[in-house]
């Protein structure tokens, strides 16, 4: 992970003549002064006073501390003029867009402290910033960075007329949501929300994170990052539990759904365990017409990183094929320290038709992009 | 696939308690008079995780014509001994009374509990044995309520919540550990929350549904709590049984934790193997609900990648509705295996039993 791989040879067919798109990338500002240009004179002095408040302990340090400096970062992605891992646009040409030929790369920007902020009048001028920071700073500089449509979930008004007002605008390609807010995404309220992105045609990306207050556990606070890396499938279990049940595909039948940095292979296993489940409970929820399984199939997408490492690499294959090959779309988490190298993720050869479209058509045609 | 005739041992049923009047005359003087001043013997201290009129919760062919699903014992008798014939049969109540805020009122619940099942159940039926429910949310107690019930040795078990106040590896829930690894007795742990914090991490869930489909990921957090913490390089002896857990996400779930574990190993230097060995080694899981996939030759490909055959052991997690007649075990498993699930497994994990 902060270690260099050196015992085996690059899988050679790799991404560069595939123009790769990767799902997951994260710039981060030079200074925090950077989102001030986009934020009025009273945000400006909210930032530089109270500054953001969320819903964790510490006040400049994650709940649970990573294992390499600057929150888990590669150590080899600092760059040498000063800044954080992900701040300088010539590194990450350097490390990722031109090393490994990406046609597109999906930001996903987790600076900013809007998604997460309890005052949600902040948390939507937060939003906005760093909305327009993405798209002024990095993609008018970088083509091929596709930019993120940031919303503070609690504040419904907000989000929506922030989704209208980046709707055609093609540096956003997405909208992006935190999965771990304070309710469950499915839940009614925030439908307003999940419309507009369905109406002006932004699939959401749910990236890992987000200060819902709630433990990582159902069954309370854990003690080690040890267990708070793992838990994060479960925010995803919980989250497509939450967008099937709650009918929100039934609701909203134009709607999809990436979700990224979460692995996969938990994916099967909880679709056979919601279609059982529903049939013995499917009194409770009418509003659903067809079985779990159907509405996953037709509205979930997963992003590979942190992929998983079956025992025997050739698992991952069989695991892919139950997901089906054409929901799945290769992600980097540059520049974090459990990203995956697209050279070496993968521990087994894909025949030629999947690696396309795992590495470059799903996300095209997810994306929408040409 | 219908159970191959008698002699299994069936890890999970579910007597359940007509009322908390019945524990009445398995309390002491003070905490007699205590719950009827307050009027407790009139409230239902079910747990709230287990609605037991909902579908899931009773058989329909099951469900009784009156009172509490598990509550009769000739029913429970008919339905789960003389239908099934097992050898032994594991009584788990799932009540309230290890959750209750009030460590002592939860202590004097549990004792009684423990009485009631020994003298309502336990002595009516020999198949019969039983978990010993305990003050899961005191440790001191808990442990002395262990060490009370282990001289009875047909309790074979300890019992605790999935999802509580602090995850179960915590360092302070060790005394449970201690206790249970001095009589030999085997941790179940068993589905369901006593709603101390949301089932998943993005808060409440609407619908009971959703809870119950949470109930796999919260048992991911409980291995990765109890082997995080260190408890089996504490207690190396230590067996835990998942109780109502499902199955087939334990494959992807070892995966991501060996990962995990390889990244992360410096913050938990006491972990000598993967998390996946340390499961093969002291986690065992009931096999109702069976979550598996619709055909036979995945659910092999799970079987293979759980990488361990002593892990399974036969429930009918009666009465609660997760198969119809007896076909309790699921369909396209090898002879070999079906016959370790049986019992073999059981008999190596309860040495209570053999």
């Amino acid at each position: 992970m902060n270690v260099a791989v050196t015992d085996r040879q690059p899988d050679t067919a790799a991404q560069s003549n595939l123009g790769f798109v990767d799902c997951d990338v994260h710039p981060f500002v030079k200074s925090p002064a950077d989102f001030d240009p986009f934020l009025s004179q009273r945000w400006r002095d909210l930032r530089a006073s109270i500054g953001a408040r969320s819903r964790t302990t510490f006040a400049g340090a994650p709940n649970y501390p990573r294992m390499s400096p600057g929150v888990g970062q590669r150590m080899d992605s600092w760059p040498e003029g000063g800044g954080m891992p992900g701040s300088d646009l010539k590194m990450m040409r350097e490390q990722l867009l031109d090393k490994f030929g990406v046609a597109y790369g999906m930001m996903m920007p987790l600076v900013g402290s809007g998604l997460g902020e309890r005052n949600v009048e902040f948390g939507a001028a937060m939003c906005t910033a760093a909305n327009d920071w993405q798209a002024q700073v990095w993609c008018d500089a970088e083509p091929r960075l596709k930019a993120s449509v940031q919303v503070n979930t609690e504040y419904v008004e907000a989000a929506v007329k922030e989704i209208e007002k980046r709707a055609g605008d093609r540096r956003f390609a997405q909208v992006m949501i935190p999965p771990r807010g304070l309710e469950p995404l499915g839940r009614r309220r925030y439908w307003p929300i999940l419309e507009a992105c369905a109406a002006n045609g932004f699939p959401i990306a749910l990236h890992l994170g987000g200060a819902s207050g709630h433990p990582s556990t159902g069954g309370g606070w854990p003690s080690f990052y040890h267990e708070e890396h793992p838990s994060y499938p479960q925010s995803k279990e919980a989250l497509v539990t939450s967008l099937v049940i709650e009918g929100v595909f039934e609701h909203i039948p134009n709607l999809k759904v990436a979700l990224v940095e979460g692995g996969f292979a938990w994916l099967p296993s909880l679709t056979w365990r919601l279609d059982k489940q529903y049939k013995r409970l499917r009194n409770e929820v009418p509003h659903l017409k067809k079985l779990p399984s159907e509405y996953i199939r037709d509205h979930i997408w997963v992003t590979t990183q942190p992929i998983e490492e079956p025992e025997q690499p050739e698992d991952l294959l069989t695991t892919m094929e139950w997901i089906g090959w054409d929901r799945i779309m290769f992600s980097t988490d540059y520049p974090h320290w459990d990203q995956d190298d697209p050279r070496y993720a993968i521990k087994v050869p894909i025949p030629a038709a999947e690696k396309q479209m795992l590495f470059r058509d799903n996300a095209m045609s997810f994306y929408g992009l040409t | 696939m219908t159970i191959p005739g008698p002699g299994a041992i069936d890890v999970d049923i579910h007597p359940a308690l007509p009322g908390t009047h019945v524990l009445l005359p398995y309390m002491d003087d003070y905490w007699r008079a205590h719950l009827k001043m307050r009027g407790l013997e009139r409230d239902n201290y079910n747990a709230a995780a287990f609605p037991p009129n909902a579908a899931i919760n009773c058989r329909p062919d099951w469900r009784p014509a009156k009172g509490f699903p598990g509550s009769d014992f000739d029913t429970l008798k008919a339905q789960a001994l003389d239908a099934f014939q097992p050898r032994y049969a594991i009584c788990n109540v799932l009540h309230g009374g290890p959750a209750i805020f009030s460590e002592d009122l939860s202590a004097a619940f549990c004792r009684a509990i423990n009485d009631w099942v020994a003298h309502e159940w336990l002595d009516r039926d020999s198949r019969l044995r039983a978990s010993i429910v305990v003050p899961q949310h005191s440790p001191e107690l808990a442990a002395a309520e262990i060490k009370r019930c282990a001289a009875d040795p047909r309790f074979v078990q300890v019992l605790l919540w999935e999802m509580a106040e602090i995850p179960l590896g915590r360092r302070m829930n060790w005394p449970i550990y201690r206790a249970a690894d001095a009589h030999d007795l085997p941790i179940g742990v068993h589905a369901g929350s006593s709603y101390r914090h949301p089932p998943t991490n993005l808060g409440w869930p609407s619908y009971y549904l959703e809870d119950y489909v949470s109930w796999s990921t919260g048992f991911a957090g409980v291995l990765n709590s109890l082997i995080s913490e260190g408890v089996f390089t504490e207690f190396p002896r230590l067996k835990v049984v998942l109780l109502e857990s499902g199955v087939t996400w334990l494959p992807a779930w070892m995966w991501r934790a060996n990962k995990t574990w390889r990244g992360v190993r410096a913050e938990v230097p006491w972990l000598d193997k993967s998390p996946a060995d340390y499961a093969r080694e002291h986690v065992r899981l009931s096999i109702q609900p069976f979550d598996g996939p619709p055909d036979h030759a995945k659910l092999l490909k799970i079987i293979e990648e759980i990488g361990c055959e002593d892990m399974l052991m036969f429930s009918t997690d009666y009465p609660h509705w997760h198969f119809d007649g007896n076909d309790a075990i699921p369909d396209g498993l090898p002879d070999a295996l079906v016959r370790k699930i049986l019992s073999e497994n059981a008999l190596k994990t309860y040495s209570r039993l053999s």
